[in-house]
């Protein structure tokens, strides 16, 4: 249990993916320019990252593997059968969301089909084969990935709409300032690297 | 029936103005990390040295090209409710080739690379230019599409790369050019009004990258007023 804990922690803000490997960058800066947009997708990344992880683990594990269910070394499969499921998952989670909310499948719009090409999804379940995680640590990773791209998301996002009224160089306004942001916010999250929560119980 | 056969008519294969510019617009005024905002995740972990750039830059033009290629020969045939796992699938296959090449031919770029070869499927600029053009245009233009995009990320991908090398590492390939050791070509023991030279470590770490765009973005944009707050 403290083992699922510590993952959820080293993946949420010492490892967060976002602000740590920037991955998903694209939506990242695309979608922040309000608090609202970025907590809607924030909120999808994270249910999508916690249904595809274990689904990739199950997969990576019993169907291409050569201790799987073929017997054969099939991993050159990996990323068109991850990508595969990833399209599949948003699929579903966008036809849930569209007959049991309505009002969300509305406000989130183009956001939800564009999980499916976020580098965070497929970057987190590849990040999941190379550390060799079991079942439930996978489903931890992945909740604490969602949960640290959601939190990275949100506060740039806050940033972002205070930044729009202040004097900054016209060629650097918009696209400019966020990276630069961004990147002041990953000097910020590298105080946090080498901490190993294990080390406090 | 007979529409589509006079549009084919028409596009003939050749090298004019308008395909010139399918080639030059997006190293400028098009491009996709600047100004597209496309491409960005795999240009941050990548540009620690000029060699993995060139190897990233030649892999995402492969695939930017090929998929473009493909998928416009057979966008008249892809119906549309799965639209995009189709597009997925011709990536991930084109990708997972450009994986096996790399890991036959230049091993230690592919270790050092890693998860970002996986990570050309999300590239968006590869989605980005299949949705904006090959889905509608014919296979010669969609091709030259994707060299043009993926030349225009090829050249920023370098120009970070060679920042956060020479000033990181002090070395350009792996070509060793400033720094205290005597391999260097200007070595800072020996020369010394240059002995207070030491490499800016910063600029080896990942939020580096992200100053040196957003400072690239900043030059583009000053130089070429028009894309002046475009994203």
């Amino acid at each position: 249990m403290e083992n699922l804990l510590n993952i959820f922690i080293k993946s949420a803000f010492i490892e967060n993916l976002a602000l740590s490997y920037f991955l998903g960058m694209c939506s990242y800066l695309a979608v922040s320019k309000t608090v609202k947009t970025a907590f809607g997708l924030g909120l999808a990344v994270i249910f999508v990252l916690f249904v595809t992880m274990p689904i990739n683990w199950l997969i990576n594990t019993y169907l291409l593997s050569d201790t799987g269910v073929f017997g054969l070394d099939l991993t050159f499969l990996r990323l068109i059968l991850f990508i595969a499921v990833i399209a599949s998952m948003v699929q579903l989670v966008e036809m849930v969301v569209e007959k049991f909310s309505p009002s969300l499948y509305n406000s989130l719009g183009i956001f939800l089909p564009l999980i499916t090409v976020n580098c965070a999804i497929l970057g987190g379940s590849l990040f999941m084969v190379s550390k060799e995680y079991n079942f439930m640590e996978s489903v931890s990773f992945g909740l604490g990935g969602g949960f640290g791209w959601f939190l990275a998301i949100i506060a740039i996002a806050a940033i972002r709409e205070k930044i729009k009224y202040s004097a900054v160089p016209a060629p650097l306004r918009g696209l400019g300032m966020a990276f630069l942001l961004t990147g002041l916010m990953g000097l910020a999250f590298m105080s946090l690297m080498g901490i190993d929560p294990a080390a406090f119980q | 029936m007979a529409d589509v056969k006079v549009a084919d008519k028409k596009s003939t294969i050749s090298f004019g103005k308008k395909e010139r510019r399918l080639l030059t617009d997006p190293l400028d005024s098009n491009n996709p990390i600047t100004v597209q905002v496309l491409g960005i995740c795999s240009a941050l972990a990548v540009t620690t040295g000029m060699k993995n750039a060139l190897v990233m830059a030649i892999a995402v033009i492969a695939v930017t090209a090929m998929s473009n290629f493909i998928t416009s020969l057979l966008r008249n045939y892809i119906p549309k409710q799965v639209r995009m796992i189709v597009q997925l699938v011709i990536i991930a296959t084109l990708v997972t080739i450009v994986e096996l090449v790399l890991k036959a031919y230049a091993f230690d770029s592919y270790k050092q690379l890693s998860v970002f070869i996986g990570l050309i499927i999300t590239n968006c600029i590869v989605m980005g230019r299949l949705e904006a053009f090959a889905m509608a245009n014919d296979p010669y233009r969609s091709l030259l599409d994707g060299i043009g995009n993926g030349l225009g990320y090829g050249i920023i991908l370098l120009a970070v790369a060679f920042f956060r090398e020479l000033l990181g590492k002090g070395s350009l390939f792996d070509f060793k050019i400033i720094g205290n050791t005597a391999e260097y070509l200007v070595n800072t023991t020996t020369t010394p009004w240059l002995s207070w030279y030491a490499n800016n470590n910063l600029m080896v770490l990942f939020p580096s990258a992200m100053f040196v765009i957003g400072v690239l973005i900043w030059v583009h944009r000053a130089w070429n007023k028009s894309l002046v707050d475009v994203s």
